[in-house]
């Protein structure tokens, strides 16, 4: 139930999020991020194909909307670094995106976010980030927060 | 968007159009801004633009400044991209983006850009990119509309 009211508030809060048109799913506190296809979204108009940087954008809001449901924070995660590889052209069709929570450290959190259309095994692109986390409550750490940074 | 003749760029694409993207400069530096807007905020409590749309921004200028450096017109397509987010930009303010092509190879064009809100010595986020060359190889126009083909599995 609390995955589910943070998942919203965050879908509800970011007005960026509401710009791009993301909605999410979720499953107990696992959610997949989905970006339904828009023409705005578009990068090259000639295949079409979706814009590189939006996708990036997606994942990267997936990996901070699954922060936000696996532990409560005080503020939104904020992008220290990102990485992203580009894979496969994104079609103009829907786009799914999954983020897995690779290390949650007392400051900084490491994920990891593929995106896809058709074929789960088909990744379009997949992003790797650095977010600096606000645990809510102070010493309350995130699930899994130990040792450095 | 100003006109620009840059070889292969398209003058704009639907998500530039989206973001309210103008080009500032080709020459001598490519620079691009997204005016700020309050739809594109990524913390309501901060009121500063969504690192998204930063990123879209450095994707789109590297892609500008990539096509620049090139002597024949090509489709481009980005490879990776790294981003830096050194601090954030201050609310209310546009952002800018320039960027420029350090190396072209015959398959990939390298690109390191920066985005700003007041002063490009004071950077709200560093990038550096790859980005593949004639990366429609061949497909045609509308060659994305038709779904991927699935092998079918054969028993032999």
């Amino acid at each position: 139930m609390t995955a589910n009211l943070d998942l919203l508030s965050f879908l509800e809060r970011v007005p960026y999020a509401r710009f791009i048109g993301m909605r999410a799913t979720l499953n107990g506190d696992e959610m997949t991020g989905v970006l339904p296809f828009s023409e705005h979204l578009i990068g090259n108009p000639s295949l079409p194909a979706l814009h590189g940087g939006l996708i990036g954008a997606f994942m990267e809001l997936t990996a901070i909307a699954q922060l936000s449901i696996t532990g409560p924070q005080s503020r939104l995660p904020r992008t220290v670094d990102i990485s992203i590889d580009y894979l496969r052209s994104g079609r103009p069709v829907d786009t799914y995106a999954r983020a897995l929570i690779k290390r949650v450290g007392r400051r900084i959190a490491n994920v990891q976010v593929e995106a896809w259309q058709e074929a789960r095994a088909n990744p379009i692109a997949a992003l790797r980030g650095n977010f600096l986390v606000s645990p809510r409550g102070g010493d309350e750490a995130l699930p899994g927060a130990a040792g450095t940074h | 968007m100003s006109k620009d003749d840059l070889p292969g760029a398209p003058v704009t694409t639907p998500m530039a159009r989206a973001l309210g993207m103008v080009a500032v400069s080709v020459s001598p530096d490519i620079v691009v801004k997204v005016p700020y807007r309050d739809d594109l905020v990524g913390d309501p409590d901060t009121g500063v633009i969504a690192g998204g749309v930063v990123t879209t921004l450095l994707d789109h200028t590297s892609a500008r400044a990539a096509a620049a450096a090139l002597t024949e017109e090509t489709s481009l397509a980005t490879l990776d991209l790294r981003i830096d987010y050194m601090r954030p930009s201050k609310p209310g303010r546009d952002i800018f983006a320039t960027a420029y092509c350090y190396k072209v190879t015959r398959s990939v064009a390298f690109v390191r850009a920066l985005a700003y809100d007041e002063d490009p010595s004071d950077p709200v986020a560093s990038a550096q990119g790859a980005f593949m060359l004639d990366s429609d190889a061949g497909r045609e126009a509308g060659a994305n509309l038709t779904p991927v083909q699935r092998k079918p599995r054969v028993k032999e």
